[in-house]
């Protein structure tokens, strides 16, 4: 809104002039404060086109206390020259006077004197011109008259490098408008990461400072030998059904499997051994070519304790990854066909269930759950199973936050790992909990082509271990 | 995870004793089960189908309990009662018993036919047996959780329950063309052929999902009495002369099927839940299956397996420490009868026919640690010592993220699946151009094939956010798939870089300057030198022609950046120019 009756008379001002108004000279006219005519020219202005202003900025000049007495006395080269008398002086005399100093070296560039460094008692300075300009002085004096536009911006600066001149710096003492301190202040343009790629780090990085060594899950595409046969999943388990799984039609089946090892899984799924009763089914090579887009992570976690087991002697490793799955499933708000699943693993002689639950705490601890509780549940390759549960402040109830167990020694013994090794295992989605740190109730806000770029923009740092923010309160429906 | 339906009422009553939902909810997780939901058959009725339907619907409230999906003995109330009870030591496990009947052995004679179809089929007897409603509708809905689980919706087993005393043996399992196949099904009033069956049953919302099991075989498995009466015609229906009924007293069982193992385990489990409201409870009548090579077996196989663990392996894969006869203690409770034997550090472990679930050492190690509380399990750190790395990739591609974003760029992520018309008729090439891997089975055209570029996800993150101001800076680093003969599997996944810049104005020069950055970055000098990078005019069907160029970096190709071809904007959707970079960055690790 304009302010009534400032900006009513300026527009009066305004229409009865020609050419426009200085604000400056019309404040003093109407004797107000120049800071209100500006106040109501910017409320003109925001209203749309109503007046055009220009922005002036004047600029006043003054002398410095130096810059005073050289108006008054002349420049020190000026005074220098004027103290050489014609039989010259003796440089060291001439540097005892209060101008000697700058003043020499200046008469000296101007070429006003000379030094006779051959004279009999040291070097001895005369004049070499008649007379001279002092430029400096007559420059002061233009600005003390306050004719200061009369110099060129090169006079100007060279007399302000000399200290003599000063703009007037009189904003120090002016009286501003105060700030309104509850307005936000404008953010900078920057980049961003993504929400859930920030929670990827931070999950890589708690199992860096655990000392867990990445596996790599460089490939989307698996066959259903790695995925299912190796980890002891049976030809007909419900999960390599069509409508669970996405399979390949092209490539549609694996070029190269370790033939010696697929005997080995061949025989433990269909006849048993290694203590194992076996699923006793006829397992068929075909089934196991059949490429897929890998369900989990777990094939690559696979592929990594084969090539461990092929490492003689055994030496004990704790491994992670994190990465993308895919699930011929039915979308909700959820679920997605392809999510990020986290994966641990630690292999080494003699592992338990109570080292399990112990690595689970303090994993779970880094990510700022503390209350934990574990439920029997069943997996096709890890026995014992179970799955963790955490104390949800938030919800009030117990959620699932991930899903583990011993891998199964008909899964590990075929690879050729040695038999008093335990392999212990847990995996969670890496999308539940981030939509549970951050209160995200449908997955699609959170990945794919669809989220809301502000929302990636506005996404705070990721700190899994600090206390979350408590969560919006639940509008009326 | 199969999620059985029990009222609660009848399962307190069966438990003897009542609890609340909390203390039952407590009860369930220790054992290995949750209870998902407490509602009723009105609740469920209303959400599905609105407050008006529901209306005359019983409100009698129901458990619904998730069972792991290998304990097929916790598919019914009975098996669940059993199971709890014994846990908590109320009751004792039945012992299952298999015996002869008084008078001749109800047969079935399987003939070569069946071989190329669904050549496995089982068979037993369960006499005087008493229903009541509530008996016979848990007899029934088992028989549902087993197709639905263990028996892959009927592919691998079929079950058909029969009342003997509408039948006369021997039976005749065989398989025959569908237009000589002729009965009255169940809940039809009249006969029909397996041809006009199979039609009739398209429009059925149940039975359509079975059909395709047989409905390109010449011949179809039927079951006959000796007079020629269907049985059934598995795995689709049964005949409706030998329907079971509330007031049936002794029911014949067969279970045919393409898996012998899992034939044999259905049957079992049947009988055992079931057998428990016989005269004699918990005794089977064995049947008798005559193979087509002439050799005969009796059935159900009710097969108690010993097992032999020792406790201290026990105690070890568990981390605690019990004796032996504490642990036998323990995992009798489960189930598993067991005592200490030998040196007295041996474990004997009878395995149930009900166990089908059992089948290592492994399994016996997992229920001891059950019954014993898995949160009174110890909790410690093993004392496995390593030195953690990154993967070289992953760790150059966490390190770009953050110099992408201080560059101003904003990171998206998008899908690896996506659309054919992504990857190729958008960006104006021929989808057999892309050597894209195709999925066989995808359920939309959204996950036809996997990216091989990164661009279209940054442009459909564009096009749905083209309400946020201009210019939108995007870059996304993460794997595209193409198709390679040289690895194992025969695809390849690589680690692009891409980047997008949209505004008023094309930006080429700021695409360009991010890829200088990036080079800076990877300390790729500009040059043609063998270190260094370059880049040199190209073309390519997504670009604007003169407004493309090739990046060549250590000596190879690695990409391509440009102003993004008007067709292309147009196809995504958008409505201002666009230019983008896209390389791979695995030659800079």
């Amino acid at each position: 809104m304009a302010d009534g009756p400032v900006a009513e008379l300026l527009l009066r001002r305004l229409e009865a002039s020609d050419g426009g108004l200085d604000s400056a000279e019309l404040a003093a006219e109407l004797g107000m404060e120049h800071q209100a005519v500006v106040g109501a020219v910017k409320s003109l202005q925001a209203l749309g086109e109503i007046i055009e202003a220009e922005l002036r900025s004047t600029k006043r000049w003054e002398l410095t206390a130096e810059g005073e007495e050289i108006a008054r006395e002349g420049s020190h080269e000026a005074r220098v020259f004027r103290s050489i008398p014609p039989e010259g002086l003796a440089q060291s005399e001439l540097m005892r006077l209060p101008s000697g100093k700058v003043g020499f070296s200046k008469a000296m560039s101007n070429k006003w004197i000379r030094v006779d460094k051959s004279a009999a008692d040291g070097p001895r300075v005369f004049r070499v011109v008649d007379s001279m300009e002092d430029e400096v002085q007559r420059r002061l004096q233009l600005v003390q008259g306050g004719q200061a536009e009369k110099l060129g911006e090169k006079e100007r600066s060279e007399l302000r490098k000399r200290k003599l001149l000063a703009e007037v710096g009189s904003w120090r003492d002016r009286p501003f408008k105060p700030y309104n301190f509850l307005a936000h202040g404008v953010l900078p343009d920057s980049g961003h990461l993504h929400p859930l790629l920030k929670v990827r780090s931070q999950f890589r990085q708690i199992f860096l400072e655990m000392g867990f060594t990445e596996m790599p899950t460089y490939n989307f595409i698996e066959s259903s030998f790695w995925n299912f046969d190796a980890l002891f999943q049976p030809q007909q388990h419900p999960a390599r059904d069509q409508h669970d799984t996405f399979f390949l039609r092209d490539p549609a089946e694996a070029l190269q499997l370790p033939m010696d090892y697929v005997q080995r899984v061949k025989r433990t799924h269909s006849q048993g051994g290694y203590g194992s009763q076996g699923y006793k089914y006829t397992w068929k090579l075909d089934e196991a070519r059949k490429n897929l887009l890998r369900t989990h992570t777990t094939s690559a976690s696979a592929r990594a304790l084969y090539r461990l087991a092929q490492k003689k002697p055994f030496t004990p490793v704790k491994y992670f990854s994190i990465d993308r799955v895919f699930r011929n499933e039915t979308l909700d708000a959820t679920h997605l066909a392809e999510f990020h699943q986290i994966e641990g693993v630690v292999a080494d002689h003699g592992l338990t269930l109570g080292h399990l639950m112990g690595v689970l705490r303090e994993f779970f601890t880094k990510l700022g759950i503390t209350q934990l509780r574990f439920k029997p549940a069943y997996n096709p390759y890890t026995e014992p199973s179970m799955e963790v549960f955490s104390y949800h402040q938030g919800l009030k109830k117990w959620v699932e936050v991930g899903n583990s167990g011993v891998f199964r020694p008909e899964m590990l013994l075929p690879m050729g790992l040695p038999e008093n090794v335990s392999v212990i295992a847990w995996g969670l989605s890496l999308e539940r909990p981030t939509m549970i740190k951050y209160g995200i109730n449908n997955i699609r806000d959170l990945v794919g082509h669809k989220v809301n770029l502000q929302m990636v923009y506005d996404s705070p740092l990721c700190r899994l271990d600090a206390e979350p923010r408590p969560p919006p309160t639940q509008e009326a429906a | 995870m199969p999620t059985v339906s029990v009222k609660r009422d009848l399962l307190f009553q069966a438990l003897g004793r009542t609890y609340t939902d909390e203390e039952f909810d407590e009860l369930c997780f220790e054992f290995g089960l949750e209870l998902d939901e407490i509602t009723s058959e009105k609740e469920i009725i209303s959400k599905e189908q609105g407050n008006v339907k529901a209306a005359g619907a019983s409100d009698v409230v129901l458990y619904k309990i998730d069972v792991p999906a290998n304990r097929y003995d916790l598919l019914c109330l009975e098996g669940l009662v059993r199971g709890l009870q014994v846990f908590k030591e109320r009751i004792k496990a039945p012992v299952y018993k298999r015996v002869m009947p008084d008078g001749k052995i109800q047969k079935l004679i399987i003939t070569e036919e069946t071989a190329k179809i669904r050549p496995f089929a089982v068979a037993a007897v369960l006499r005087n047996i008493k229903f009541t409603k509530d008996r016979y509708d848990s007899f029934i809905e088992l028989q549902e959780k087993l197709h639905q689980n263990i028996c892959r919706k009927r592919a691998l087993v079929a079950i058909g329950t029969h009342d003997l005393d509408t039948l006369s043996g021997p039976f005749t399992y065989t398989a025959k063309r569908p237009s000589d196949i002729k009965f009255k099904p169940l809940n039809k009033t009249k006969e029909y052929t397996a041809c006009e069956l199979m039609n009739i049953y398209k429009t059925d919302n149940h039975l359509k999902h079975y059909l395709h099991i047989i409905e390109n075989k010449p011949l179809y498995p039927v079951i006959y009495d000796s007079n020629g009466v269907v049985l059934s015609m598995p795995p689709i229906i049964n005949g409706d002369h030998s329907r079971i009924t509330v007031n049936t007293r002794n029911i014949f069982i067969e279970c045919t099927g393409t898996d012998f193992t899992k034939a044999k385990i259905v049957l079992d489990i049947i009988v055992t839940m079931f057998s428990e409201y016989c005269e004699n409870q918990f005794t089977v009548e064995a049947a008798e299956v005559v193979f087509p090579n002439g050799k005969s077996s009796t059935f159900p196989e009710l097969a108690y397996r010993k097992e032999m663990v020792r406790a201290d392996l026990i105690n070890k894969k568990v981390g605690i420490r019990e004796t032996p006869e504490n642990l036998a203690k323990l995992l009798t409770r489960m189930y598993l009868k067991s005592e200490v034997i030998g040196d007295g550090n041996q474990i004997e472990i009878e395995i149930p026919p009900t166990r089908a679930d059992i089948i290592h050492a492994c399994d016996i190690v997992e229920d001891a640690a059950i019954a014993y509380g898995y949160n009174n399990i110890q909790m410690t750190l093993p004392k496995t010592y390593t030195i953690a790395n990154q993967f070289p990739l992953n760790k150059l591609t966490e390190l770009l993220r953050y110099d992408m974003a201080a560059a101003g760029f904003t990171e998206v992520l998008t899908f690896a699946l996506c659309s054919q018309e992504d990857i190729a008729d958008k960006l104006g090439l021929d989808i057999s151009a892309t050597k894209a891997v195709h999925i066989s089975n995808p359920k939309t055209a959204e996950f036809q094939v996997a990216r091989t570029t990164l661009l279209p996800g940054l442009l459909k993150t564009i096009a749905a956010n083209r309400k946020m101001p201009l210019p939108l800076k995007l870059f996304e680093i993460s794997d595209i798939v193409i198709k390679d003969s040289n690895t194992d599997v025969g695809a390849k996944n690589y680690r692009h870089l891409c980047a997008v810049y949209y505004n008023k104005n094309p930006g080429f020069e700021i695409i360009h300057g991010l890829l200088d950055r990036i080079m800076q970055l990877l300390d790729v000098p500009p040059g043609e030198d063998k270190g260094g990078y370059v880049i040199k005019a190209s073309e390519g069907p997504a670009f604007f022609p003169g407004r493309c160029a090739e990046i060549f970096a250590r000596g190879q190709s690695v990409g391509k950046l440009g102003v993004l071809h008007p067709d292309v904007i147009t196809k995504f959707e958008l409505t201002m120019p666009c230019s983008s970079l896209e390389i791979n960055i695995g030659p800079f690790l």
